[in-house]
């Protein structure tokens, strides 16, 4: 079954390639069919849940930069599929909304575009669900520091009133861990991974961080 | 002299108002709307939820949930850490079932670097999750019937809770935050003589249950606040990705347990409870019967539970070694110095693992680039999802009723905020 679905796939939609999973079948989409692909998947294979949604960030510099990655269930069937499709627009992602396929889409592609930016063309609602409106980072994008960056708070009364904001984490030269992928044996040894407090790298700057805001 | 009053029949009111609200169209009755904040610190809110509604009289015409309060930004603190340093942020994720998290995440990253835990650990796992589930499904319960007005089914239920937390703290150490798994295997083995408590809890345990669900089951001022309330229909519910006993109250009869077994889910024998109508009171219903489900597993569990290794010990770049023999082997020192530094060392790929936790489908997807520190790892926390449905049920309720349906969708924040 679960072999047969990325079959299906790819022969109805010739752009659709395999994506290397060990788990669970799982196919890459380009954007332009992704709204079909997932509408097909749901309609003639029966994937009614759509469990997961959310996106990868490959770092800054690193193009195709954003992907986003559905996991759908068949309650029929047991089995998951996984749809990654990479945004083409590295510096203003877009890809189709689907909440008019899952109304449950609604919240999870909220939170995408809080945590990365991406928008979502069609959503009906597209504002921050963690974070407060007014805040003006991304933060689960790679250059988004561990620490987090003072931000004013949400309420300027408040702010006026009290003269504080949001700020960074004390992080007190930690967590020290080791880098991942990394080879070398000198850049791989465990060190503090969020190295704005230290002098190798200068903290980054408010301005420096890209401020996406609509 | 005798006042003519005439009251408006409340039951047409309420009937118009919903079409109203339902058709957007302003019927007979022409009331100011009134916009009402519920929240975050709220006794019914189950923490900090907000609902900002907009209310006809006392009846819902939007309701729109503010989350975020108790966003921490876990997975981001989790591409900064180790794989087992990660382990104690489960805790925190659904803090009222944090053994079921805890194996939820362990399988998880084992799915990346396909290892195996032998029987022994995923019988441990698999006893500890069941017990976690009856102490959130407890918690939950008794939250919901104090929310209805019934106090006393919380004091039973807390004093039942609290016969499982000592157990706990006797395998674990903590009660609450339990950090018990670690990738490959768990903190330790469990303790002598520790399974016949188990075993006592669970023969004291089914009587009291049934007193505690005979005070709601046919109890008529809980049947009015629950029956017919926050119906969820089958359709809806699959669409929203709702899933655990919230979804199972609609009718369907999905549980990973059966459907995809994990750690030897397999060989025990248990019944699935599904709803018909998808009310509040099916939803309790379900949440029952899978209380003595889950004792009727623990009770095989014991029954059948296997000797050997509780980790896995072929797994060296994986599982920490034991202490004393770190302490007095060069080889084990070396190898425990590097999985703390370093991390266990995992592939490249990625995994989507979910596990069928107490209060729905909890998944990790994990994208490792190789190395101890996963590149992304992404939560999908079921009360995320349960809650996405309740600006679509609570629209024609009444306040009262909202207090109902968040009692029985029985959220946890910390795991929606995540």
């Amino acid at each position: 079954m679960s072999a047969d679905t990325t079959t299906a796939l790819k022969a109805k939609f010739p752009q659709v390639t395999d994506r290397p999973s060990s788990d669970h079948p799982a196919v890459n989409v380009p954007v332009a069919d992704l709204f079909a692909a997932l509408q097909y998947l749901r309609d003639e294979r029966a994937f009614d849940l759509l469990m997961d949604l959310t996106a990868v960030d490959w770092a800054e510099g690193v193009s195709p930069r954003f992907t986003i990655v559905y996991h759908l269930y068949s309650t029929s069937s047991a089995s998951y599929v996984r749809v990654a499709a990479n945004c083409a627009n590295d510096a203003g992602p877009a890809v189709p909304s689907m909440v008019s396929l899952w109304p449950g889409a609604n919240w999870h592609e909220r939170e995408c575009y809080d945590m990365f930016g991406i928008k979502f063309e069609g959503h009906p609602d597209l504002r921050r669900i963690l974070m407060w409106d007014s805040y003006p980072y991304h933060p689960l994008r790679k250059e988004f520091p561990l620490a987090g960056i003072e931000t004013p708070l949400s309420d300027p009364e408040i702010t006026q009133e009290t003269g504080t904001a949001a700020i960074a984490a004390p992080m007190a030269g930690g967590p020290f861990v080791a880098a991942p992928g990394e080879i070398n044996m000198t850049e791989g040894e465990p060190r503090a991974k969020d190295e704005s407090w230290a002098d190798r790298r200068a903290r980054p700057d408010q301005t420096e961080l890209r401020q996406v805001k609509d | 002299m005798a006042t003519d009053f005439t009251f408006p029949d409340s039951g047409a009111k309420v009937a118009s108002a919903r079409t109203e609200a339902a058709t957007g169209a302003t019927g007979e009755f022409q009331t100011e709307k009134m916009s009402l904040s519920m929240g975050p610190s709220h006794p019914s809110t189950h923490g900090v939820l907000r609902l900002q509604m907009e209310l006809d009289g006392e009846i819902l015409t939007k309701a729109d949930p503010v989350i975020g309060y108790l966003h921490r930004g876990d997975e981001k603190i989790a591409e900064n850490m180790t794989y087992n340093q990660f382990v104690p942020y489960t805790d925190r994720l659904d803090y009222l079932a944090p053994l079921a998290n805890n194996m939820a995440y362990a399988i998880a990253v084992e799915r990346l670097v396909k290892l195996e835990v032998p029987a022994r650990c995923q019988a441990i796992r698999v006893l500890t999750a069941e017990m976690a589930r009856i102490s959130s499904h407890l918690m939950g319960l008794g939250a919901f019937a104090l929310d209805v007005g019934a106090w006393s089914v919380l004091l039973y239920c807390l004093e039942e809770r609290e016969k499982l937390y000592k157990l706990f703290e006797e395998l674990t150490g903590a009660r609450f935050t339990t950090s018990y798994t670690r990738i490959g295997g768990l903190a330790r083995d469990v303790p002598e003589g520790w399974l016949g408590r188990v075993n006592v809890f669970c023969d004291q345990f089914l009587p009291n249950l049934e007193e505690m669900l005979s005070l709601l089951t046919r109890n008529k001022i809980f049947m009015d606040r629950t029956v017919g309330v926050g119906v969820i229909t089958k359709a809806d519910a699959l669409a929203y990705g709702l899933t655990g006993p919230n979804l199972r109250g609609s009718g369907v009869p999905l549980d990973l347990r059966k459907d995809k077994p994990y750690s030897g889910y397999e060989q025990y024998e248990f019944d699935v409870p599904v709803g018909s109508t998808g009310d509040c009171y099916d939803r309790y219903l379900v949440r029952g019967e899978e209380m003595r489900q889950a004792v009727r597993i623990i009770r095989q569990v014991i029954t059948k539970f296997p000797g050997g290794p509780w980790y896995a010990t072929d797994a060296r770049k994986i599982f920490a070694p034991p202490k004393d023999k770190v302490l007095t082997s060069m080889e084990e020192l070396i190898q425990n110095f590097m999985l703390v530094t370093e991390g266990p060392q995992m592939p490249a790929g990625e995994v989507y693992f979910e596990a069928e936790n107490p209060k729905g489908i909890l998944g990790f997807f994990i994208v490792s680039k190789g190395g101890g520190v996963p590149w992304r790892l992404k939560i999908r926390s079921p009360s995320f999802c349960n809650l996405s449905i309740l600006p679509k049920i609570c629209v024609g309720c009444l306040i009262s009723d909202v207090v109902s349906i968040l009692g029985s969708l029985d959220f946890v924040m910390g795991e929606c905020d995540r």
